[in-house]
């Protein structure tokens, strides 16, 4: 878990613009400021050239937070 | 102009941190760290200062939000700051048919209408031949509806998409060939589209054909996007759309380079001449290597031939370094050089010095060479010249150099066709200069002609392009589109001139532009511009004349000149007082001038009029 957090943490920041930004796995687009519709194509499209995994249609939807997120990775990295 | 001062203010602290973040914008795109970064880019583009603002309006068939920002990046970089309007989603034909306001309000200079194949109305599949003809001519009719009001109406230039094609065929490899097949109805569409592009000069047709195939089908179009957020092209291929969307804009505005600066040795041919010696030369098509030292060479010739101008530096002594156009599989040959520098001093101050010879600004040049430390070098010290990475292996250089869309042309006029050959006919003019003891004289033996009239409608393309690349003989340096210039024309309250030029070395074109605003007894100059090819020519001075006559005729009194200052327009500032104007007031924003209309004399002796129609 921590060490996709922690892979993550540069992530939103860069993409979000913002160099004090703590991600931790109850953020979500209602509770970080800036992550709108545009910035969540870019945080998704980063997210999946850097783990080289691909989210299918509608399953990012359905998370409510970067917690939910990292458990869908985790499987999503095993395959 | 004082070119090394020049390059030293523009030598920027902070050069590497900045050039590794703009390299980012440089063909191959490295989508990934694009994406991550782009907001910083933003930031950092956003501090410097913009040269123009345009406002642009983004008319979407589908979600144009990741096209705005990355064409704002990409316009960002060429000192262009973009504004942007951006219809609803799919709502590009309604806002532009259905007049609220809002669109007109915003008064558009350039209308970017991004639709791709998801609008286009296809016929069924299986559809007789007559339906699919009608659906075509509707089609066209559709979109040539949108084009007139935004040019006509609206008066704005107009960057049309045309039609990628669909990655899934339901008929197979028959979709492109039967009448019904969708690939095929959409080339057809493509085919009208560039005939309306031909017809319509303010209509210009962004290629996606073009950029889905370099990006490839598979990686241009992702369904998931389409389905979830209405975006019909890839992040991805939303870059290479962008960047040549913003290569378009920037030609509009006349910023696209004019000249390309080539090294010889391992770059124009395979080898070393002082070393192989020219029989020792790879060119032609005996070895692989030699046939794609010919491809570069072929290429060159192709970029020269419409008017991108070639300039050769090389580290090489003189003679032996044009002896190598002698090869004889050389397809391109000393002639087609407009500068040619070859010696043994840093290549940044050869560059300087063709600069100066050709009269045309460092962001006019791209400099080509296959060895990465000259490349490092130049892009330190001149940051304004573009320098692409070319690699190392000839077989990349040219598509790696096309791909940067550096000189992206709107069309291709006569004007382009002989751009070489005016530079060659100043090479002449220089020599006979030397001869004569007295400047005058010099210039009489020039036998001049000049064309003075107000704008005609067949040189307004030319006036356009003329208008908006000037940049150090412009008084004002204002830019305005082809729709603003059209409008000045025909508008009673404008006085304009455009002038010609030619002599006994040839014809100079369409090269000095004057535009004033008439206001009561008194003739504002919004624009007065000179190409730098005829300077030192007195054609101010004959303009001048022309100026005064027609403003007689108008009962004008007084004419106020303006000079606004620029980085590069200090060959002018003292433009009117040679003229004879009165300084009215200074201030370091520019300065202000008036004449005399009544008292004026004329002072052009050296060129005759040209009165043939």
């Amino acid at each position: 878990m921590n060490e996709i957090l922690d892979r993550l943490q540069p992530i939103f920041r860069e993409v979000l613009e913002n160099n004090d930004l703590v991600i931790t796995t109850s953020s979500s687009a209602k509770n970080v400021e800036g992550w709108d519709s545009l910035a969540h194509i870019n945080l998704v499209s980063v997210i999946e050239q850097e783990f080289k995994i691909r989210f299918a249609l509608g399953e990012l939807e359905t998370l409510n937070n970067v917690g939910d997120m990292i458990e869908l990775m985790k499987k999503k990295m095993k395959r | 102009m004082d070119y090394a001062n020049y390059t030293m203010k523009n030598l920027n602290p902070s050069f590497e941190e900045i050039a590794s973040m703009t390299k980012l914008l440089e063909y191959p795109f490295d989508i990934g760290v694009l994406m991550r970064k782009r907001r910083a880019l933003r930031t950092e583009l956003s501090r410097r200062t913009a040269a123009i603002d345009v406002r642009i309006a983004l008319l979407g068939g589908s979600t144009t939000n990741e096209l705005r920002d990355f064409l704002e990046l990409f316009l960002l970089d060429t000192g262009i700051r973009p504004v942007f309007y951006e219809s609803q989603y799919n709502k590009y034909e309604e806002d532009v048919l259905v007049d609220d306001g809002l669109l007109r309000s915003f008064a558009p200079q350039i209308a970017v209408v991004h639709t791709t194949w998801v609008n286009a109305r296809l016929p069924d599949p299986l559809a007789p031949e007559v339906e699919v003809d009608a659906r075509l001519s509707a089609e066209l009719a559709r979109f040539e509806a949108i084009w007139t009001k935004l040019i006509d109406d609206l008066g704005c230039t107009v960057i049309q998409n045309n039609f990628d094609i669909p990655l899934e065929r339901s008929m197979g490899g028959l979709d492109a060939s039967r009448r019904d097949g969708r690939a095929s109805f959409l080339c057809h569409l493509n085919l009208e589209f560039a005939r309306s592009s031909q017809r319509l000069p303010r209509l210009i047709i962004n290629d996606i054909a073009h950029q889905s195939a370099v990006v490839g089908l598979d990686r241009w179009h992702e369904k998931r996007h389409w389905f979830s957020y209405k975006l019909a092209v890839s992040p991805a291929g939303t870059v290479t759309l962008a960047h040549s969307i913003a290569a378009i804009v920037r030609a509009v505005y006349g910023k696209t380079r004019k000249c390309l600066i080539l090294d010889l040795d391992n770059t124009l041919w395979g080898g070393v001449i002082g070393d192989d010696g020219l029989a020792g030369l790879r060119l032609g098509n005996e070895t692989p290597e030699a046939e794609a030292f010919t491809a570069i060479q072929l290429y060159c010739l192709e970029l020269k031939r419409r008017g991108v101008l070639l300039a050769v530096c090389s580290k090489n002594d003189p003679k032996i370094a044009q002896e190598g156009f002698s090869h004889p599989d050389s397809i391109l040959s000393l002639e087609d050089f407009s500068a040619f520098k070859a010696g043994w001093g840093q290549k940044d101050e050869a560059i300087v010095e063709i600069s100066h010879e050709l009269n045309i600004g460092f962001d006019s040049l791209v400099f080509f060479d296959d060895n990465p430390a000259e490349r490092e070098l130049v892009a330190m010290r001149l940051p304004m010249v573009a320098v692409p990475n070319i690699g190392s292996d000839p077989s990349n250089f040219v598509e790696i150099l096309d791909r940067q869309l550096y000189f992206e042309p709107l069309d291709i006029s006569a004007e382009d066709l002989k751009r070489a050959s005016y530079y060659a006919s100043n090479t002449q003019r220089n020599l006979v200069q030397a001869s004569y003891g007295n400047y005058g004289e010099f210039l009489d033996s020039l036998e001049m002609k000049a064309e003075i009239r107000p704008f005609a409608p067949v040189y307004m393309d030319r006036i356009a392009q003329l208008t908006n690349k000037t940049n150090q003989f412009n008084l004002t340096t204002r830019r305005y589109t082809l729709g603003e210039l059209e409008a000045m024309r025909c508008d009673p309250r404008y006085l304009t001139l455009y002038g010609r030029l030619a002599d006994k070395f040839g014809d100079n074109g369409l090269v000095s532009i004057v535009v004033g605003r008439v206001e009561s007894d008194e003739l504002h100059i919004d624009l007065w511009l000179m190409s730098c090819r005829v300077l030192k020519r007195e054609l101010e001075i004959a303009m001048l004349d022309k100026l005064v006559e027609q403003a007689r005729k108008r009962n004008i009194k007084w004419i106020q000149g303006t000079y606004l200052p620029t980085p590069k327009n200090g060959l002018v500032a003292d433009h009117y007082e040679k003229l004879g104007f009165e300084l009215l007031n200074s201030n370091e924003q520019g300065s202000e001038w008036k004449l005399d209309v009544l008292a004026y004399t004329p002072k052009n002796t050296h060129i005759s009029e040209d009165n043939n129609e």
